[in-house]
């Protein structure tokens, strides 16, 4: 590791320039288990992706190999002109970039919302203190909650939370955001306030991928909906197709499931 | 997950208040109540009248020598003449100013950590960590700066009790932290080291590990090359003890979610600063009652020194007892003993409630 800089991934073409995720046949295995089957994605700068499938399909462990926490065993991903290998300089330089939001939060109960904020910027990106809280008072105020600033994570409701734990992965201003399940931890009447925020984030041109069973928010805000089985892509396309005219029976016995209620 | 502000209590009725109110509720309160309660007393009177009477009322306090204390009751006057060698061992009179100075840095550095606001302390607790112990061998040991340097045969008494148990507790603490991480490391060989590690130590008892570093490792040295004894015997406590630190510290690691260290992942912290700034914070909260049961054991274990003759607190005042003069006394220099003990490790019982009091977040849901 004689070099700082990230590996960075030879660039193909001019297409895959504006690709801020490419995907190639990515594998992994749990064991025995194959959990992931063969995944081909790529994702444009301020594309917005939702992914839904059954409990168990993987949804949750393909994300989490963007950024490294699972480890694939076969195939290639490069985000942000890196690419994802076991060295260290990488992970860490795509983790900067990448910020994740957690189904139960993962606040950080120790550390008030603002030093939740803070930790990352003035540790990682090394920003001044000062800079540091300037930016963490933005995003809370971006997701509605500055006044809860001194609180502690447990003081809050699960809707505040999420939305601190929003707050707390843009400070680092990272260029792509993965949510994982990011309002099913929550009580109905919490749902909208993360949606909310979720829909301002996507409206300001952020890139998303987002693991969600709430359809509602895929129509609105999806540039494109995967649906995920058995640890592959069984179908993907602009809300519009996917959602009223499915091609693949599994998707569309899926879809009947969920849009019943 | 609701918001919970708790409201100050309200006072006590009227009838409730004062001495009298607090008898009538707490030992009065019911007629078997009364009974437990005048029996009870009347055990007291019968019992602790004669300790105290032994221990106040009819002691010796001042006096010449041994000559002067009378049967049945303490006769402190022996505390007194020996204080010197109680509290230093053979360390020369007119060097004691050194360790005193040392002792009073030392209490500069603990008083202010009782005390939350107290500015600058955590200045001083980490002077305290680094600074102090340098410091401590310099003006203890000597033979720096022109000041004559004394031999660690001579240190003794509760100065070599409080230099054991606090190398011993500064130097287990991250050792123990150590361990209990490289324990749970997803790398074979430095977990395989940490385990034997950790098991070894914790297998065999301190009087053997003492009696190793004493009688054993001279063996193994190349002849004409000494090693201090009481640095064998800190090393031996040290590495005894941070074996136990580990596991305890083990166990608050393993209390901690995996959220929690996958979010710090995520954030980008790396494992260092996420153990440091989000993983440890939190373990070692859960943990501090056990962190400080291991600290008051150790600072008692320090008295097993006694075996390969070091002479700490306990050592010095057994070994006054066999002075001819002073053979009656044993009682009290078991009190002033047990005294000393009692006051520094309530001490430290009381500082981590303190702790644990100060980090509490509210976030027990
Ligand atoms: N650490 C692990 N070890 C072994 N198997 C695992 C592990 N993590 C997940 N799995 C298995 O991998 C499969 C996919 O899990 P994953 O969590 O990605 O599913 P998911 O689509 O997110 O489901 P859900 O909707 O319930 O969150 C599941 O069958 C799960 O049991
Ligand atoms: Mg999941």
């Amino acid at each position: 590791m004689s070099n700082n800089d990230p590996i960075v991934a030879p660039v193909e073409s001019a297409a895959a320039d504006e690709d801020i995720i490419i995907i190639r046949d990515l594998n992994k295995w749990f064991g025995q288990f194959h959990v992931l089957k063969s995944l081909n994605l790529n994702v444009k700068k301020g594309e917005r992706i939702v992914i839904c499938g059954p409990s168990g399909s993987g949804k949750s462990t393909f994300i989490r190999c963007i950024n490294h926490l699972e480890v694939h065993q076969r195939g290639e991903i490069i985000v942000d002109g890196v690419l994802l290998n076991e060295d260290l300089k990488n992970i860490e330089a795509i983790r900067r970039e990448v910020g994740m939001v957690f189904q139960h939060f993962n606040l950080f109960p120790h550390l008030s919302v603002l030093e939740n904020c803070l930790l990352a910027p003035i540790w990682v990106r090394k920003t001044p203190r000062q800079e540091a809280i300037e930016i963490a008072m933005e995003y809370l105020e971006r997701v509605k909650i500055p006044e809860q600033a001194h609180k502690y994570p447990g003081q809050l409701s699960g809707g505040q939370q999420q939305r601190v734990a929003i707050a707390r992965s843009l400070c680092m201003k990272p260029k792509i955001m993965l949510f994982d399940e990011p309002t099913s931890a929550l009580d109905p009447e919490m749902i909208k306030e993360v949606l909310d925020v979720m829909i301002e984030l996507a409206g300001s041109g952020m890139t998303m991928l987002c693991v969600t069973h709430e359809m509602g928010f895929a129509k609105t805000v999806a540039d494109r909906v995967i649906f995920m089985d058995g640890g592959e892509c069984v179908e993907e396309g602009p809300p519009q197709s996917f959602f009223n005219n499915p091609q693949q029976p599994r998707t569309r016995e899926f879809l009947d499931q969920i849009l019943q209620h | 997950m609701a918001v919970h502000q708790p409201l100050p209590d309200l006072p006590p009725p009227p009838s409730e208040r004062g001495v009298w109110g607090w008898f009538r509720q707490n030992l009065f309160s019911t007629w078997y109540n009364s009974i437990a309660s005048l029996v009870v007393g009347y055990l007291l009177v019968i019992w602790l009248g004669p300790i105290i009477n032994w221990a106040f009322i009819s002691a010796v306090w001042t006096g010449e020598g041994s000559d002067d204390c009378q049967p049945g009751a303490a006769c402190w006057i022996f505390i007194q003449q020996r204080l010197g060698f109680f509290l230093y061992g053979f360390y020369p009179d007119e060097l004691r100013w050194r360790p005193n100075l040392i002792f009073v840095l030392f209490l500069i550095t603990v008083v202010p950590q009782f005390f939350p606001r107290a500015p600058g302390r955590k200045w001083l607790a980490l002077f305290g960590i680094t600074g102090l112990p340098v410091l401590a061998f310099i003006f203890i040991n000597g033979g720096y700066f022109g000041m004559e340097s004394v031999a660690t045969s001579r240190w003794g008494g509760l100065m070599l009790t409080l230099i054991l148990a606090y190398v011993g507790i500064i130097a287990a603490l991250p050792i123990g932290v150590l361990l209990a991480l490289g324990r749970r490391s997803e790398m074979p060989v430095i977990r395989g080291i940490c385990v034997t590690f950790i098991e070894f130590w914790r297998a065999v008892p301190l009087i053997t590990i003492l009696f190793m570093a004493s009688v054993m490792l001279p063996l193994f040295l190349p002849d004409g090359v000494t090693f201090d004894k009481l640095l064998r015997a800190l090393i031996g406590i040290t590495l005894f003890q941070s074996a136990y630190m580990a596991e305890v510290v083990r166990g608050g690691l393993q209390a901690i979610p995996k959220g929690q260290y996958e979010a710090a992942q995520a954030l980008g912290l790396g494992y260092w600063r996420s153990m440091r700034l989000v993983i440890l914070p939190q373990a070692l909260k859960i943990v501090i009652p056990g962190i400080a049961n291991t600290v008051i054991s150790l600072f008692k274990d320090t008295t097993l020194v006694l075996i390969i003759g070091l002479f700490d607190l306990l050592g010095a005042v057994r070994s006054t007892l066999s002075d001819p003069a002073w053979r009656s006394v044993a009682a009290e220099g078991y009190v002033f003993v047990a005294l000393c003990f009692w006051i520094f490790c309530f001490g430290m019982s009381r500082y981590s409630q303190n702790l644990e009091k100060k980090l509490d977040t509210g976030h027990k849901t």
